[in-house]
């Protein structure tokens, strides 16, 4: 898995509640059997005037000018700024691989859907959960300042704005442990190898019909 | 001390182990894998030279990519065809308990699947990388949507890393009016809770709506608990469980039907158990619904109007509702049965069972698809459910009626395959989601109950079911 540590980047804000897995990377790309190249068809249906396929070269596809990634101040951005339940709907973990992709390493909301959530820390992404009024200030000072950037520490859990003041955020150890280090999680259960068999042999006495 | 809830019980009996911050390890015993998200996850077990833990924990099929007629054409879109082959290959490589290879006689919609077939069992973890697993709580399991990255980590360890939820108790109470459904109550219900509502929560159903329910009308309602926000959702397993399972393939058998069965009666909320949160419904008060906008929770009764964003106060609910009115092309105020469809789909894993396409069925028996409806499309579940409804006569009703019959699989409920919506066409869909685009780019969705689709087929516009 990939490491993060900290970032200074620029932030982009998606002014939308209940940003669904379908918006952020749309069906036809699910087709694909790799995990990368889903950058250029993130928020395909928005980004993009016309129908994209897969392994399209998106390079010459007609832009939305009105969505705010295909606008020129929020080239490169980092941080995506987002509404409420954010990566709701499906499992699938396309949404992250296309995020990643793209470019973006942190993302912050008022909340977030639990798959999303938890397919982030998979990727190397980190999902910050902030206080509405707190999300409402970033979008206000991203939306009215050019270059607006975040320097986001994981280490010491703070968000810091460009103007100093800064908020904390919650992340379970585990995952900022594991996140940090770009730690390889199945590894790391396969080293509880000996507890898993011990649990699946008393599982096997008290329902045996699970084994057969 | 407070009792132990339903979901308790089937998190401690899988528990193996827990970190100082709550981060556990959960025994997953049924691993349900379709194609489109688990060949990420089959190619990272090969890179790293590991292999399944325990292979005859999988049941697996191709559902989402499959395309519902002219089978014998094969999977014509190339990308498709190698995702569905890819799956092949690695069922092969790999190994498991059940596999239908596209084509099969019992191919269908993997959460269709898994019940049919008795792989699917009170007081198990079921867990496979699509967000409507949550279906199978409806037999006293926990069941839970998980993504690729997860996938691996099952195949490889036979485990999930997660944290507890918390618990919410929906309860509905008395008994549903005729013509209203499960599909209506799991709608409703998401008209309370909100799609974020049960966000961090594992949902119990319970209430004598829920005990009267078939095991396919629960199944409709675990099935939507994803689209409250909750990953999980789970209903006490009773007779009915035991009467749907007995006898299925990978049922228990001989003495340990008896032994299992008495486990199973062991799975429900204690008394006294304490949830988190609460929420009551009346079945009285649930009328058939329909969804105007582009989330699940933008749902009204079918005697209701399109609402105006004026009246709402919040602004991001305004925008929100700006937006959805925008893409589904509808004036505020517009009474919900006068707005007009260009095509109805009855299927996915929300609503493609037997007892959906009997419901369907008795609304369109005798009458005919209304003209302006395009195409009109029954798609089972699965080859069982497809078999049955033709020993029952339903598909005769259906392409009598100027609907038409397909072969099983998830179909127009996210339109991977052949079947979707143009831009702009407006369907009434059985399914389980109205995001943009959800059925094509463009496409506009109204989720209604199978018997509210089929009405609005033959009116050509939403009706109530119940004066049809």
């Amino acid at each position: 898995m990939k490491a993060f540590t900290q970032i200074t980047g620029l932030a982009c804000p998606l002014d939308r509640a209940n940003v669904d897995t379908d918006a952020i990377i749309p069906k036809q790309f699910l087709k694909s059997i790799k995990r990368t190249g889903f950058g250029p068809y993130l928020f395909d249906e928005w980004r993009y005037t016309n129908y994209g396929e897969p392994d399209m070269d998106c390079t010459n596809r007609p832009l939305n000018e009105d969505f705010v990634l295909n606008q020129a101040r929020y080239k490169g951005a980092q941080v995506l700024l987002a509404r409420e339940n954010f990566g709701c709907g499906s499992s699938r973990e396309h949404a992250p691989w296309a995020i990643d992709d793209y470019g973006f390493r942190v993302i912050i909301a008022p909340s977030f859907a639990d798959i999303f959530y938890n397919n982030c820390f998979k990727n190397g992404i980190l999902p910050i959960v902030a206080s509405a009024e707190q999300v409402d200030q970033l979008f206000k000072e991203c939306e009215s300042t050019e270059g607006y950037e975040l320097n986001v520490d994981l280490p010491s859990q703070t968000v810091t704005l460009p103007s100093g003041a800064s908020f904390s955020f919650d992340v379970s150890e585990t995952s900022k442990k594991n996140l940090l280090n770009g730690l390889d999680e199945i590894g790391l259960t396969l080293e509880h190898a000996d507890k898993i068999k011990a649990f699946e042999n008393q599982h096997k006495v008290s329902q045996p019909w699970l084994f057969t | 001390m407070a009792g132990k809830t339903l979901y308790d019980k089937l998190w401690d009996s899988h528990l193996v182990h827990q970190d100082a911050d709550g981060t556990s390890l959960i025994y997953i015993d049924r691993h349900l894998v379709h194609e489109v998200t688990s060949p990420q996850a089959f190619e990272g077990l090969r890179l790293a030279g590991r292999k399944p833990w325990r292979n005859n924990t999988i049941v697996a099929n191709p559902d989402h990519n499959t395309p519902t007629q002219n089978w014998d054409k094969d999977i014509e879109d190339p990308v498709s065809k190698l995702q569905v082959d890819t799956l092949d290959k690695n069922m092969k490589e790999f190994g498991s308990l059940v596999y239908f290879p596209f084509k099969d006689k019992n191919q269908g919609i993997i959460h269709v699947i898994g019940p049919e077939h008795g792989t699917t069992l009170p007081g198990m973890t079921v867990v496979c990388g699509d967000s409507h697993t949550s279906t199978h709580g409806a037999f006293g399991a926990l069941a839970h949507g998980i993504g690729t990255s997860e996938v691996e980590h099952v195949l490889a360890t036979q485990t999930l890393i997660a944290k507890k939820s918390k618990s919410m108790l929906v309860k509905v109470n008395g008994k549903l009016g005729a013509g209203v459904t499960a599909k209506d109550v799991a709608l409703a219900v998401i008209g309370v809770t909100g799609t974020a509502g049960g966000t961090g929560y594992a949902i119990e159903f319970a209430g004598d709506v829920i005990s009267d329910l078939s095991m396919e009308g629960r199944m409709t309602i675990c099935n939507m608990a994803i689209e409250a926000g909750a990953r999980a959702g789970i209903m006490a397993p009773d007779e009915k469980t035991a009467a749907y399972l007995k006898g299925r393939q990978y049922a228990p058998k001989a003495e340990q039907w008896e032994q299992a069965v008495a486990y199973w009666n062991t799975l429900k909320s204690d008394t006294d158990a304490d949830f988190d949160a609460v929420i009551e419904l009346d079945g009285a008060d649930i009328q058939p619904q329909v969804t105007w906008g582009t989330s699940p929770e933008q749902v009204l009764p079918i005697g209701a109007v399109v609402p105006n964003p004026a009246d709402e106060t919040d602004p991001t609910k305004r925008t929100s509702i700006e937006n959805a009115l925008q893409y589904m092309g509808l004036e505020a105020n517009t009474p919900i049965e006068e707005i007009k469809l260009d095509k109805v789909f009855i299927g996915s894993c929300t609503n493609s069972r037997i007892e959906d396409l009997r419901a369907a069925a008795e609304v369109a028996k005798g009458k005919k698809v209304a003209s302006n409806i395009d195409v009109a499309m029954v798609v089972p579940g699965s080859g069982i459910v497809k078999r049955q409804a033709e020993e029952e006569g339903l598909d005769r009703i259906f392409t009598e009626a100027g609907f038409e019959w397909r072969e099983p699989g998830c179909s127009m409920c996210l339109a991977m395959n052949a079947d979707r919506l143009s831009a702009g066409e407006r369907c009434a869909s059985t399914s389980n989601r109205n995001f943009e685009g959800r059925q094509g780019p463009g496409g506009r969705t109204h989720l209604v109950s199978p018997a509210m689709a089929a009405a609005a087929a033959v009116a050509g516009h939403f009706v109530d079911v119940r004066n049809v």
